[in-house]
């Protein structure tokens, strides 16, 4: 009987780990297949508005680049701050905010910012991305840099202090330098999120056909322009959305295996 | 004359009404080991964690008495509970170094573990620093092991070679006093055995205090024996008369295994 009911258990385990990874697959094929057809050297060479990504892809990394350096320091120290400094209720509150923002609606976030940092200016901006995915980005690194510290043994502070070392030279040493290869992987895995996001985009700094440098105004992005081109009628502009798609989702993927890879590393 | 004095020292934990420690005076004599023993809660850790005050980690507890430092040039004491400025409290870890339960090696090289005290101490002179990392390696009975990785990360070390790096650590600053909180009681019988040796070797430089639950332990290494129970000090005498002779009842009880 418990043996019936172990097989019984372990079948359903693995029908249901069979239709999530079925449709990662489906999915993954499916963006493969379109995506590697409507492929071609000229798509990274061109900007959109004679055919090509290039304006996009670099749109996209600038706006996710410069999110990172606002949110990477922030978030970081905001984690050291409530795991190393903060006491009792202003940083468990703190550390609440953070869970709750996590998995705040992005779109929400992205009207949060429209409504003060792109109707205030008079049009969608750069900045306005960027800050969207900073807001997206700091409760992931501060999450990250939280539970990191919270391995490090507090008998590794102590011996640290007890060499007559100061309470912020310990944790600049010493403490983070044990959660180090943690704290890189949840950074990179923050930022492969982030670098994928519509939703914050969509409202404040849209896309724009022309390559740009220009934050003060329109900025281009994959993902966005993602979302429009499926909606053109003209297959040469699904055909391009598709492209669009695959090289996100392989920029995407491979920020993710550079970040297990540092893990695995480790050990 | 004992480097440090602990006299009627209270100590109580936040958020708690009785005190862990009740008005403890105790000696810890020059160049000798002076062991803290007793059952698990007795408060013999929480003492030896005083006497560096690194309790003072974790706000919010209470002290009373004094717990005296001997300043070996002037020959006087000083109140280390009324220690404040920062600057004091690293010339006072120094001063009173320690050895944890766990070996705590930091993420780093040999070399720059054993240095680390030292860099904080203001000492940037290579040489100075590579001389005083060989004598303190050799001075732990580690240096034959390491001398040709010390630029390898010390994590790679034994659970043993790790703890022996840690008094190296601690012997590099040359402190007055070491302070051994259990510090074989996650080491196997053999690597228990090397560093029960280097800290009788130890007690010619420095004076010495160690809790341990291992009274084996007690006996072969100390020079003189603190019992504690439940916040007191029973009885503290020379360990051979601790434990051949003690005046408790209670001292007897434990040290013969009756309970604890």
């Amino acid at each position: 009987m418990r043996l019936q009911l172990n097989k019984l258990f372990l079948a359903l385990s693995v029908f249901s780990a069979l239709i999530g990874l079925g449709f990662l697959g489906w999915i993954l094929i499916t963006l493969f297949v379109k995506g590697l057809a409507s492929m071609h050297l000229s798509l990274f060479l061109n900007d959109l508005v004679d055919g090509g990504l290039r304006n996009l892809i670099v749109g996209q990394l600038i706006l996710a680049g410069l999110a990172a350096l606002v949110g990477i320091p922030l978030g970081m120290v905001a984690g050291i701050y409530i795991r190393e400094y903060g006491r009792g209720k202003y940083a468990e509150l703190i550390r609440d905010l953070s869970d709750i923002m996590v998995s705040a609606p992005s779109i929400v976030i992205g009207a949060f910012v429209y409504a003060f940092a792109v109707a205030p200016f008079g049009g969608a901006n750069g900045f306005a991305g960027v800050i969207a995915l900073s807001i997206m980005m700091i409760p992931i690194i501060i999450n990250t840099t939280d539970s990191m510290l919270s391995l490090v043994p507090k008998e590794l502070r102590e011996a640290g202090i007890a060499l007559g070392a100061s309470k912020y030279r310990v944790i600049l040493d010493i403490v983070i330098k044990a959660a180090k290869v943690g704290i890189m992987t949840g950074v990179l895995l923050a930022f492969a999120r982030i670098a994928g996001e519509t939703a914050p985009l969509l409202f404040t700094s849209e896309t724009s056909n022309y390559f740009s440098l220009d934050l003060r105004d329109s900025f281009p992005s994959l993902t966005v322009s993602i979302y429009n081109l499926a909606n053109e009628p003209e297959k040469s502009s699904r055909d391009l959305a598709w492209a669009a798609s695959f090289i996100l989702t392989a920029m995407v993927l491979i920020i993710n295996l550079v970040g297990r890879y540092l893990t695995r590393h480790k050990k | 004359m004992p480097v440090m004095n602990i006299k009627k020292f209270s100590f109580t934990y936040p958020g708690v009404d009785h005190p862990s420690l009740k008005s403890i005076t105790l000696p810890i004599k020059k160049n000798k080991i002076t062991a803290l023993i007793g059952p698990s809660g007795c408060g013999k850790s929480t003492l030896l964690r005083s006497m560096n005050r690194i309790h003072d980690l974790y706000p919010g507890n209470k002290y009373d008495g004094k717990i005296e430092l001997l300043d070996l040039e002037s020959g006087k004491y000083r109140n280390i509970l009324e220690i404040k400025k920062e600057n004091e409290f690293i010339e006072l870890r120094q001063k009173v170094g320690m050895i944890f339960q766990k070996p705590t090696p930091f993420p780093m090289s040999i070399f720059d573990n054993v240095a680390y005290g030292l860099r904080i101490a203001g000492i940037k002179n290579k040489s100075e620093l590579s001389d005083r990392v060989e004598a303190a390696l050799k001075g732990s009975a580690l240096w034959k092991e390491v001398h040709d990785r010390l630029d390898k990360s010390a994590m790679g070390l034994s659970g043993g070679q790790q703890q022996r790096l840690c008094i190296a650590r601690a012997v590099a600053v040359k402190p007055e006093v070491l302070l051994f909180d259990e510090p074989t009681s996650a080491l196997d019988p053999i690597s228990t055995g090397a560093i029960e040796e280097l800290i009788v070797e130890l007690k010619n430089d420095v004076s010495i205090a160690i809790v341990t639950h291992n009274m084996q332990q007690a006996s072969r290494i100390s020079d003189y024996t603190a019992f504690m129970y439940l916040g007191d000090l029973i009885e503290y005498d020379k360990t051979e008369n601790i434990f051949l002779n003690p005046k408790e009842k209670q001292t007897e009880d434990y040290i013969t295994g009756r309970f604890g």
